[in-house]
């Protein structure tokens, strides 16, 4: 993969342009058609995005104010670069986190500065499907592409997921409207299934809505689990368990053996309940024991729009997805050890790097707590709560629009960016290259 | 009066669109700062849509707007609200060897606060 990032296209303040099959990165699904109408500094229209699309597109102007400040005292970028890059190399245990709204080149750059400084890099997959990353490490996982969802998926389940609001697109451009080459007519050849503990917006597109009882999942896919090798179950104990008869569970269970190509998209009701890995584990055991039956994939519906792909950059970078430990010299992989959330409740991190994320706003009141006493960098296109507290905040252009590079969709497939227009602001792949590079120059690499 | 439910925070669509416009907009901060309940739970408790109520956890407390969820979105014992801030400040750090703290299915009293 190239380590340069495409240049941006320089656009008049008053020239009208269309930007065709531009790539929107709010969410996972990464849609590669839209037609961007760009003038000057702006975008006036997004076609084909959905109503999120929209908002990003549409609410990604020019950021006004200078690109960094400094004690939230504004500063040259160059001043930013210097004191950040003195926090970093001068801490003894700092942590590295978020990225997922960030293109992959400017990933690697912030796992070369974990790296150098012995630091730990984590991501927000941590706090997303950073469970399900454990489970498909204890399990394995089945999966496929969304183009062999277009072709062949004609089960198609949705667990603890609720794309109508957090994916849109996901029905019409995915997993239920679209005609393949072996669903020809398109959601007329699917069967919609939505398992949820509340009836979301995704269950009026659902041909059958399963209502569990809150944080019942294991028990319910082991249910599922239990009827897909024919074991019989006491009738009463699964009801009183899950909330929903056996019964139904059976006539699921008939449909989803009787389907050719089944496929369950899983979402954060799966991973943020008690239980968690051991979730995302059932599911995807499910998902290998329906194979004795019929052709069955999994694939986690992911959110922020480069967060496959910050799974990706840390996997081939470190061998493992999130959580990474470089303290040593050489990777240690340990969810609640190295993972954000917890190394800034515990108090442990003593400067941080944060990335296209918001702890401050997400993270449990010990987690921000702590961030807010130890110096720390942000770097974010927008003022956030995290951007607020920091000794240095870089506000950066926003990746997609601004600026170019390479994201990965959630089903791990590489998409490139189409830039619509310049910023002024300096692109975090510039600034955390420039980090870096300042970083070396003040601690020099010790011999083992 | 006080009641015991399960909170289940997620994600909405004002929400992911607020985070765009800009966290500190109103559209976002609404969002995020108002509970769903579900209209049997109101008519129990005799909330009105705009009544304040205190929700207390494990591991935090937060005072919250409500209103209804649309019929059916909700069963009763469950509350819904869109993650942000005041979710969050439910959380306990603890996370169980997994790097997720529980974010969902958290269990929290619900009283309302008298004006």
């Amino acid at each position: 993969m190239s380590t340069t990032i495409a240049p941006t296209p320089k656009v008049g303040t008053a020239e009208l342009k269309v930007i065709q099959d531009a790539t929107c990165t709010f969410c996972g699904c990464v849609c590669d058609d839209i037609d961007l109408t760009v003038k000057g500094h702006s975008i006036t229209e997004a076609k084909r995005a959905c109503v999120l699309g929209k908002a990003w597109f549409l609410n990604h102007e020019v950021e006004e104010g200078p690109s960094c400040l400094i004690d939230q005292k504004p500063a040259t970028v160059d001043e930013g670069i210097e004191r950040a890059a003195q926090i970093l190399a001068s801490a003894r245990y700092p942590q590295v986190y978020g990225l997922s709204d960030s293109p992959c080149e400017a990933q690697r750059k912030a796992v070369a500065i974990a790296d150098w400084i012995g630091g730990n890099i984590d991501t927000t997959t941590s706090v997303c499907h950073g469970p399900s990353g454990m489970a498909f490490q204890g399990v394995g996982e089945v999966t496929c592409t969304l183009g062999e969802v277009i072709n062949r998926g004609d089960m198609i389940i949705f667990w603890g997921s609720n794309p109508a609001e957090s994916h849109p697109r996901h029905f019409t451009k995915y997993s239920l409207m679209p005609k393949g080459l072996f669903t020809p007519n398109g959601r007329k050849d699917r069967t919609c299934v939505i398992v949820d503990v509340r009836k979301t917006k995704s269950a009026k597109a659902a041909d059958i809505f399963v209502q569990i009882k809150p944080r019942k999942d294991f028990e319910a896919l082991w249910t599922l689990r239990a009827l897909a090798r024919g074991i019989p179950l006491d009738a009463a104990v699964v009801e009183a368990e899950t909330g929903t008869p056996l019964e139904k569970w059976q006539e699921l269970m008939d449909k989803m053996k009787a389907s050719k190509f089944g496929v369950i998209f899983f979402g954060m009701g799966l991973t943020m309940t008690r239980g968690k890995h051991c979730n995302s584990e059932a599911l995807l055991a499910l998902t290998r024991d329906m194979n004795a039956h019929t052709r069955f994939v999994a694939k986690p519906n992911r959110g922020h729009g480069n967060v496959t792909g910050a799974d990706n950059v840390v996997s081939w970078r470190t061998g493992y997805p999130f959580g990474v430990n470089l303290s040593k010299g050489f990777p240690r992989f340990n969810p609640g050890e190295y993972t954000t959330s917890d190394v800034l409740a515990r108090g442990e991190a003593d400067a941080a790097l944060i990335i296209a994320s918001d702890p401050m706003a997400n993270f449990s009141q010990a987690a921000r707590e702590h961030l807010a006493r130890i110096p720390y960098v942000a770097l974010d296109p927008k003022d956030t709560p995290t951007t607020r507290h920091a000794a240095v905040a870089f506000k950066v252009a926003t990746y997609g629009i601004n600026t170019g590079g390479t994201v990965y969709r959630m089903d791990d497939v590489p998409i490139p960016l189409r830039p619509a227009f310049e910023s002024p602001h300096p692109s975090d792949f510039e600034v955390l290259s420039r980090i870096e590079k300042r970083v070396k120059e003040i601690k020099p690499r010790q011999k083992a | 009066m006080s009641a015991t439910f399960i909170l289940i925070p997620g994600r909405t669509s004002k929400q992911g669109c607020g985070i765009s416009e800009g966290k500190f907009g109103e559209n976002y901060q609404s969002e995020i700062n108002t509970l769903q309940v579900a209209p049997e739970d109101m008519q129990t408790l005799g909330l009105m849509d705009g009544d304040r109520v205190r929700l207390t956890g494990e591991h935090g407390q937060i005072d919250v707007a409500i209103r209804a969820a649309k019929d059916g979105e909700l069963p009763p014992g469950l509350l819904f609200i869109a993650y942000g801030d005041l979710s969050s400040r439910l959380m306990g750090a603890d996370t169980h060897g997994s790097g997720m703290p529980t974010s969902k299915g958290m269990d929290v009293t619900m009283e309302k606060i008298e004006a």
